[in-house]
Formats: structure tokens, C-alpha cells, sequence
């Protein structure tokens, strides 16, 4: 079937089967197609009353705008329904498991919502007076203290956004602190190559060449490898532990402390610390900074892509460098410290980072969720998650590669390779024969050093039940892999979606909605 | 623990099938000396819904809410109201608890919705693209001087005195660690912008001149001799958006000829959250598309040749390119963008158009009011919902004294601009659809009495 010219309208998919016709909507029974707003909206219609008053444009000078903006509305009711719609369209943590590996993916406590929308926390200005804010910033006095307490570190920096804008954060400061020190020619930070894609681009970003450190065969960082390549040159390292391939790096210690001989700072990639929480604390491991993603560790949703937040925590080397703004306590009175509060003691900090304060409705559902668990229940999300990811290793470890399964137990995250599947088959096929069997698929090709890497993160909010359901899910569809079944080639059949074309889309980019015909007339 | 659900019994029989002793012996990568064994000291134990919904509660209540009574803040967030649909849709588990939409044929319902959240934003600031969203306007910002350097190969930046100093801030700090070269100034009190200084200093040099639109002060000027005058040059115009309403009353910077249009959403179904999560909109010329940051959604088909949509363009991202990306962005702000998009789609063109025309007649009756108050002066000649007042004295005490009166008056210049006499009696003040004739009589009054 063709994509038809004049914008690519959608088209009814053909009968496949000879008895059944295709419906005239497109729609099969409970599985509705919908439009875009753009084919069903209309520019006169709104969704929304507004009260009796006065519309002016008296004071706007030669810029009052004249041309229609080409924004489609639609009524209350059909606005619900368009985007109800849409989410049945879409997998989350709510429908099923999602083990996406490195992601962690684990249930959104609802409390966590509730409390977000207590209007004291969601309808607060971020340039109120500070004491008409005492409540939020002890939220952020709260929360800053669990996290450098469950860290061993001496203090954090909340306002970055995401976890790779907390990674920015981290090497801005080591940059900072070395240049306080006169040592700004030393230009290099080392990453290995099982590294997110973050990592490198960060360091890129903040005025770094990167160079990959090797992983060892056993999945771990190459320690001579990387100690051989300190110098004077060299500014830091990047590391992710637990790492990427599920693995604790075992010589972190011995790397930090090589690291900081050759006058370097290590930053740590804390994507994973829910595998560790409550039983490692990364300062006892020589870590300058690490950033923590909230919705990882501590449950914050992730909304299809974002928000994020991305917490910093500092070792006492980097805290006099860490950016505006922060919270401190004074006495009984919570002060915001910003660029003209700042004293003396916080010349080094390398700036502001974000307008405001940071992202205050991830911290308020963090809060929560810490205070839920407590200091003994995250000790127990550690290792419930452990155990989970260890279950599913080694309950597939005879139907999947597992590369690094003997290197030990993994941590919150098990591996696997496409190694053993039947010639043409590779992840992707296992990947889309999960969707049929009602999964949302592992992360796929990360990390790079395996071949054909599936990377399965249970987390701790699933169940035995669960794993073991998913488990033999998993093990039909890799045993049809490798016995080369062709259907597996075409899923997935019962998605709302077959394979969509990618290079398509990337070789002639359709980034907006563009009509044919005018959008109808504009308001007015 | 009520969200763990495995029992005890689970544990012990998942130990024996992995093979470990304990759980303990699932931990033995970590050094011994790194171990934690007791007790975290300093942190309580779990505790109950109940207690927890208790304690939350108390701390929120600390805080006054922006609608416990008459309210004025801006100056890059606003107090807006939000249809009750809104939030019950973004709740919506399949919405609410997705990851990024790596898996397209299940993730049809966000990448749909990114797809139109593209289209409606690029039509709101008038550019051919927009991207999937930003962390918010302040990061929006610095990456499209980031983005200039890459399309002009130039990097030196010019920065107006009206952008928001805290925008300021943030690219200030990029610069330091990029070697970007920015100029920057501080407004004044007066009603005019500073475009013609702007013209005056582009040169061969400039990667781009950054301009907010309305500025911190509510101020709007015409874009247009901006533009050329940076086209003249080969640099690029980046207009800065921190009010979207006003889009909707305004002719938009695209239409301008504005290179690149960033913005903070926050005003579209987001809320104000002491500053965060916001949504930052990116929107530039179809042109300089491969040089954008961020997630894109785009239009495909499917192997049955039915329309869907995926995220493409990603030679241009973090996991593909590592480090020679446009950008470490990694995470957008999705939630926040379905919540943009449904309003925005809730106002259509027509609602939009009113609720702009709502705001600027809140606003014009509040500034002809206030500034009959003995003393006061109104800054601004044109302003859209967001104007600047100069007070007898300086701005900040004032605010705190109608702060202890219940009123939230507005953002004192003293508090943007430490340290700068010249802007200290600087009051801007907000008004919008929330806004009501009392609230501005009841500010009136109690300035009225304070300044007496």
C-alpha cells in the first residue's frame, strides 16, 4: 500500500484474511484508530468557557496579531476521548511489566501523585518570598538530606533537570574545581565503552575530548587499561556503577583512588543506584559526584520521555564548586541561596544551571515514596531488585546467552546476547515477539560491547508470579528464534502497529503536520 | 512495605533457583569495606500512607499557594487556570507510567501526541519545526546559542538586556565552559527596548542575538529590523518566549523571521510547582533542523502501510553520536508537553485568542489603575499581560510588606538584579485570566497605604 501524496492521510489497512473484511473505520472493535487533532479540529471550536469580560488589545501596539496561528480545538468531550484514545496506544509500568534494562521501570505509587498536587506544593511561585515558601524548601532540605545520607557524600546540588543535565552538572564542577586550582590544561575524560551515550556527549559538551576505556571480557571496567592512561592531561572518568552490563565494578575503590593520585576526580553515573541503595554508599567508594535520576531509584514517573530530575551529590573536594541555587538551613528558617545571597564561602560555584529551583514536583513525589519505604525499605528495594534480576539470569541462562553469567551475580539488571539464534534472527525479533506476548520489550543493542545485547531490569515492585509468567514468555520466544520461526520475522501481528519503517521516516522527515487544504477559518 | 511484593517464602525459594546462600552472597562484588551492614544513621524507618499523607501535608500547608489570594508574580511563570480534563488525562496510567518511546508499535499513543505537540507548538512561535520539548525555557535558551555556534560557526553571542536574567545566568555558566563569548546588559526603567543597540552591536563575529519576546519588563518591539539586520550579517535571530499566551494576541517571532524560537510552556497546563517541571519549546527553520537538540517525532508508515510515527532524526542525539551529538540531552519533558498539548487543543485557535484578549484587558485595566497610586509609575507603553511599575521606593521591602498583608505582588527588580540601584524600584507585576477587579482594587489600596 502507498503512502499517498498529499500528506500521507492514513489508509485502511487491507483484509487479511479472506473471510473477514477489514471494518470501514479502520477500527477493530475495542482497538480504535484516531486522527490527528489537525483532521478532526476545528480553529472556531473550544473546549473551554471562559467568563464574561472584557477582550482588549489596546496596548499592543502595531504587533497585534492579524494572521490566523492554525491551532485546531475540539470540545471537552472530544478531547477526552481523543486522548483516551491515544493511551490505549501506549504500554506503561500501570498495563504490564517494562523491563527496560538501565532504565528501571518500577510501579508509580499513586501517593506520590497525590501528594505532588497538595496546592502548597503545585500552585507555589518560584519567586515568592522565601518565607511564604518555608514548606517547599524544607522539602528540598528533606529529600537533599536522605539523599547525601544514603550516598556518604558531604552535599548535593537538586537543580538539575535530568539525569544527563546532573551529569553536566557533575563535570562542570570538576571542571571548576580544577580550575581553581591552576590545573584547567587537563582536557581529557576517560569513558568506557559501556558507557550510556550521555556520558561522552556531556563531557563533549562541557569543553572535554573523550577517550573509551576497554571493558575486560568479564564485563568490568579494564583497571590497568585505565591506570595506564592517567597523566596530566587527564581530567577525570565517567563511570556508571553498577554498570551497564548489570556488574558492580569491584575496583571502583582502587580506580578512585588511582584517579585522584594522578590529580583527576571520578564522577559515577548513578543510573542504577536502586541496586545499591540502602547497602553501598558510593562516597565509601571514593566518588566525587553522581547524579541519582529521581524517577529510577525513587519511583517519580516518567511520562513517555520526561520530566526527569537529576539530583548531584559532591564529595567535600567539589562542594565549594557546586552550582546556584541551593537550600540552607538557618536556625528554624530555610534560606534560598542564589547569586545575591551567596557569600563569601560559595565563590567557586560554577553558576546557575536552570532557571529556578529545580524540578519541585519530582522532589515532592521522591519525598514521599522515601518516607513510604524508609531507611529499611530502601535497603530491601536493593535487594529485591537484585534478587529479581539474579532470578531472571538464572532462570534463562540455559535458553539465552548470558556473556557475563559467569562473572558472577549480576545486580539489578541481567544480560543477554543473540548468540545461538538461528541465522537472520537477532534481537530485534525477540524484542517484537515479546509485544505479542503482551511485554514491553528489554532495551535492545546496550550496551555496546555485547553483540545483539538484550538488557532485562526486573526492578523490586514485581512480583515472583510476574517473572516467572514473563520468564516463560521470554523462553518461547527466544526458542522460536533459534528455531529460525518466520513469523517472528513480521512481529509484532497483534500490536497497534506492525514494524513501522524508520529509515523511511529518518530519509524524508515529516516532523509536522502540514494540509492540504487551509486549516478551517480562523477564529474571528 | 506495601510496594514490594515479594513474600519471604518467594525470597527463599528464587535464592535456591539462582543458587545463592543468601542474599548477601548476591552482593559479594562489593568490597567488604564498602559494605553497609546496619542501619543508615540519621534516617527513619517506613512508614504508613496515612502518616506519610500527614506529613506531607503539613509542610505544603507552610507554603502560601498562589491562590490563596490576590496574586501578581511572573516574570517566567504564571498563574493560569487549568482545565480540570487536563490533569485527569496526563493521569492516565498508559500516559503517566510510559518510558520514552523506544518501542514505536506500542508507543503510538505518545508519539502521536508528540507528533501533534510538534505541529501545534511550531504554529504557535511561527517556525517550520519544533521539537519534541526541552527541560524548560532557561536550558531551551542556552541550547540554541549552542545551536547558533554550530549553524554560524561563530561564538559570539549577544544577549538583550530584557531576557530574563536567570536565562542569563544559565548561559553565562554554559559559556564559561564552551568558549562562547557573550555580551550581556541590564534593562532600564525606560519603555523602550534595547533593539537599536542590539543592531548596532552585530558583527562578523556574532553567532546570534537573543532576545526575549515579551521582555523581563512586559515590553514587546517589533523583531523585524532585528532580523534582517542579523541576516545582513549571517547571524541568527533567537527569540526567547517565556509567556505562550501572549502568542495568541501577538504576532509571533516565526512570522518575524526569527532563526529560532524557544519558550517556556509552563503557562499551558503545566502550573506553576515552585519552578519545576516546566516544558521548554524549540522551534527553528526547516533549514537548520539537523543542528537541533532534543527528541523528534516524525511521520512513517507501518510494514501493513498504515500511518504511524517514531522518533527519528537521532544521528543528531546523545546514544547514536556519543560525543559529537548536538546535545546530552537525553530526556524531554513528555508529561509536560501532553499536558501543553491538551489544553492547547481544549483552547483551539478561538479559545486562545480570547484567553489572550482576557489577559492583556486584565492587564491594561490593572496598569491604568496602579499607576494612580500616588507616586507610581507605569513603565511600560505596550505590554501584553506583564508590565513594570517604578515605585517612590524600592520595590523588595514593599513586596514583603504585602506579603504579610496576604497579598502576592508581583516580582521586585531588586530580587533579579541584586546589587543594581537603578532597578531597585522596580516592580513587574502579572495579571491574568485569574486575576479579578477586586485583586488589583485590594493591591491598589494596600499600596496606596503603604506608600502614604
Amino acid at each position: 500500500m502507498s503512502i499517498n501524496q498529499s500528506g500521507w492521510r492514513p489508509t485502511a489497512p487491507e483484509a487479511k484474511s479472506g473471510n473477514v473484511p477489514a471494518s470501514v473505520t479502520g477500527n477493530k472493535a475495542l482497538m480504535l484508530e484516531e486522527a490527528l487533532i489537525f483532521e478532526i479540529g476545528d480553529a472556531r471550536t473550544t473546549g473551554v468557557d471562559f467568563a464574561e469580560g472584557d477582550v482588549a488589545h489596546d496596548m499592543l501596539g502595531d504587533l497585534t496579531r492579524k494572521a490566523p496561528i492554525g491551532l485546531p480545538g475540539l470540545s471537552e468531550p472530544e478531547t477526552v476521548r481523543h486522548y483516551t484514545r491515544l493511551s490505549r496506544q501506549n504500554y506503561g509500568i500501570d498495563l504490564g511489566f517494562f523491563p527496560l534494562g538501565s532504565c528501571t521501570m518500577k510501579h508509580n505509587p499513586r501517593l506520590n501523585e497525590k501528594m505532588a498536587r497538595l496546592p502548597g506544593f503545585s500552585d507555589v511561585h518560584p519567586l515568592q518570598p522565601v518565607d511564604t515558601v518555608q514548606g517547599a524548601l524544607e522539602v528540598i532540605h528533606q529529600l537533599a538530606h536522605w539523599l547525601v545520607t544514603l550516598t556518604g557524600m558531604t552535599s548535593v546540588a537538586m537543580s538539575p533537570k535530568a539525569g544527563a543535565h546532573g551529569e553536566l552538572c557533575g563535570i562542570l564542577a570538576i571542571r571548576a574545581a580544577l580550575e581553581a586550582k591552576g590545573e584547567g590544561a587537563r582536557k581529557v575524560i576517560l569513558v568506557p565503552e559501556s558507557a550510556h551515550g550521555t556520558n561522552p556527549a556531556t563531557a563533549a559538551f562541557a569543553g572535554y575530548s573523550v577517550e573509551d576505556i576497554p571493558a575486560t571480557a568479564e564485563g568490568r571496567v579494564d583497571t590497568a587499561a585505565l591506570k595506564a592512561r592517567l597523566g596530566p592531561d587527564v581530567a577525570g572518568v565517567m563511570i556508571t556503577n553498577p554498570n551497564t552490563c548489570g556488574l558492580f565494578e569491584r575496583d571502583m575503590r582502587e580506580i578512585s583512588d588511582a584517579v585522584h593520585a594522578a590529580g583527576g576526580f571520578v564522577y559515577c553515573d548513578g543510573a542504577n543506584f536502586n541496586a545499591i541503595v540502602g547497602r553501598v554508599r558510593p562516597g565509601d567508594l571514593g566518588i566525587d559526584a553522581m547524579h541519582i535520576n529521581l524517577h529510577k531509584t525513587f519511583s517519580t514517573p516518567h511520562g513517555g520521555g520526561g520530566p526527569g530530575s537529576g539530583p548531584v551529590v559532591f564529595s567535600a573536594a567539589l562542594t565549594p564548586f557546586a552550582p546556584l541555587p541551593f537550600v540552607e538551613k538557618q536556625g528554624d528558617h530555610f534560606a534560598l541561596i542564589e547569586e545575591e545571597t551567596a557569600g563569601e564561602h560559595h565563590a567557586g560555584s560554577f553558576g546557575r544551571m536552570v532557571a529556578f529551583h529545580g524540578q519541585m514536583g519530582m522532589f515532592t513525589r521522591a519525598l514521599t515514596y522515601i518516607l513510604s519505604h524508609g531507611a529499611d525499605g530502601l535497603r530491601q528495594v536493593a535487594e529485591d531488585a537484585v534478587l529479581n534480576a539474579n532470578y531472571i539470569l538464572r532462570s534463562l541462562d540455559d535458553t539465552l546467552d548470558a556473556p557475563f553469567g559467569p562473572s558472577g551475580p549480576c545486580m539489578h539488571e541481567a544480560l543477554f546476547s543473540d548468540a545461538g539464534l538461528a541465522e537472520g534472527f537477532s534481537t530485534i525479533d525477540i524484542a517484537k515477539g515479546l509485544i505479542d506476548e503482551g511485554y514491553h520489550p528489554m532495551t535492545m543493542y546496550f550496551p555496546l560491547v555485547v553483540h545483539g545485547a538484550m538488557l532485562v531490569e526486573p526492578t523490586e515492585t514485581e512480583s515472583k508470579a510476574a517473572l516467572d509468567q514473563f520468564i516463560a514468555a521470554l523462553r518461547s520466544v527466544a526458542e522460536r528464534a533459534k528455531a529460525g520461526d518466520a513469523a517472528l520475522k513480521s512481529a509484532p501481528h497483534f500490536a497497534p502497529r506492525s514494524r513501522l519503517d524508520e529509515t523511511l521516516a529518518a530519509r524524508k522527515p515529516v516532523l509536522v503536520w502540514k494540509d492540504t487544504a487551509p486549516l478551517a477559518q480562523a477564529a474571528e | 512495605m506495601r510496594y514490594l511484593p515479594l513474600t519471604p517464602s518467594d525470597r527463599s525459594e528464587m535464592l535456591a533457583v539462582i543458587g545463592a546462600p543468601s542474599i548477601d552472597a548476591l552482593f559479594v562484588d562489593v568490597p567488604e569495606a564498602a559494605r553497609l551492614d546496619g542501619p543508615i544513621h540519621g534516617l527513619p524507618m517506613h512508614a504508613s500512607e496515612m502518616a506519610v499523607e500527614r506529613h506531607m501535608t503539613a509542610l505544603s500547608r507552610k507554603n502560601i499557594a498562589a491562590s490563596d489570594g490576590p496574586f501578581f508574580l511572573g516574570c517566567g511563570a504564571y498563574k493560569h487556570h487549568l482545565p480540570a480534563s487536563v490533569d485527569h488525562l496526563i493521569q492516565r496510567g498508559e500516559f503517566l507510567t510510559a518510558y520514552t518511546p523506544y518501542q514505536p508499535e506500542i508507543a503510538q499513543g505518545t508519539l502521536q501526541m508528540l507528533f501533534e505537540f510538534q505541529t501545534q507548538v511550531a504554529r504557535l512561535l511561527g517556525t517550520d519545526v519544533a521539537n519534541a520539548s526541552i527541560y524548560d525555557g532557561s536550558t531551551a535558551c542556552w541550547e540554541a546559542i549552542g545551536m547558533a555556534r554550530r549553524v554560524t560557526k561563530r561564538g559570539r553571542a549577544i544577549l538583550s538586556g530584557g531576557l530574563h536574567p536567570h536565562y542569563v545566568s544559565v548561559a553565562k555558566t554554559m559559556a564559561k565552559f564552551t568558549g562562547d563569548v557573550l555580551e550581556t546588559s541590564a534593562p532600564t526603567l525606560t519603555a523602550e527596548t534595547d533593539i537599536d543597540a542590539l543592531i548596532a552591536a552585530i558583527d562578523d563575529t556574532t553567532s546570534c542575538v537573543v532576545v526575549q519576546y515579551p521582555d523581563i519588563l512586559g515590553r514587546i518591539a517589533d523583531l523585524r529590523p532585528l532580523a534582517d539586520a542579523c541576516h545582513a550579517k549571517k547571524a541568527l535571530l533567537i527569540a526567547v518566549v517565556t509567556e505562550p499566551v501572549a502568542l495568541g494576541a501577538i504576532t509571533s517571532p516565526g512570522e518575524m523571521d526569527a532563526d529560532i524560537v524557544v519558550g517556556e510552556g509552563q503557562s499551558l497546563g503545566v502550573g506553576l510547582q515552585f519552578g519545576g517541571p516546566y516544558v521548554g519549546l524549540f522551534g527553528c527553520k526547516d533549514k537548520y533542523v539537523r543542528q537541533m537538540p532534543g527528541r523528534l517525532c516524525g511521520e512513517t508508515v507501518d510494514a501493513d502501510g498504515r500511518r504511524g510515527f517514531v522518533l527519528t532524526l537521532s544521528t543528531r542525539e546523545q546514544h547514536i553520536r556519543r560525543e559529537k551529538a548536538t546535545s546530552n540531552i537525553c530526556t524531554n519533558s513528555g508529561l509536560c508537553a501532553l499536558a501543553f498539548s491538551i489544553h492547547m487543543t481544549l483552547l483551539g485557535e478561538a479559545g486562545l485568542r480570547r484567553l489572550a484578549g482576557i489577559n492583556h484587558a486584565g492587564a491594561v485595566h490593572a496598569a491604568r489603575r496602579l499607576a494612580k497610586v500616588p507616586g507610581v509609575e507605569l513603565v511600560n507603553t505596550h505590554f501584553f499581560n506583564e508590565f513594570t511599575l517604578k515605585l517612590p521606593t524600592e520595590a523588595r521591602p514593599i513586596v514583603r510588606q504585602l506579603a504579610d498583608r496576604g497579598i502576592l505582588a508581583g516580582v521586585s527588580l531588586g530580587r533579579l538584579y541584586p546589587g543594581q540601584d537603578d532597578l531597585a524600584n522596580g516592580l513587574v507585576v502579572a495579571v491574568t485570566e485569574t486575576t479579578s477587579a477586586e485583586d488589583v482594587e485590594t493591591l491598589a489600596a494596600a499600596l496606596e497605604e503603604i506608600l502614604a
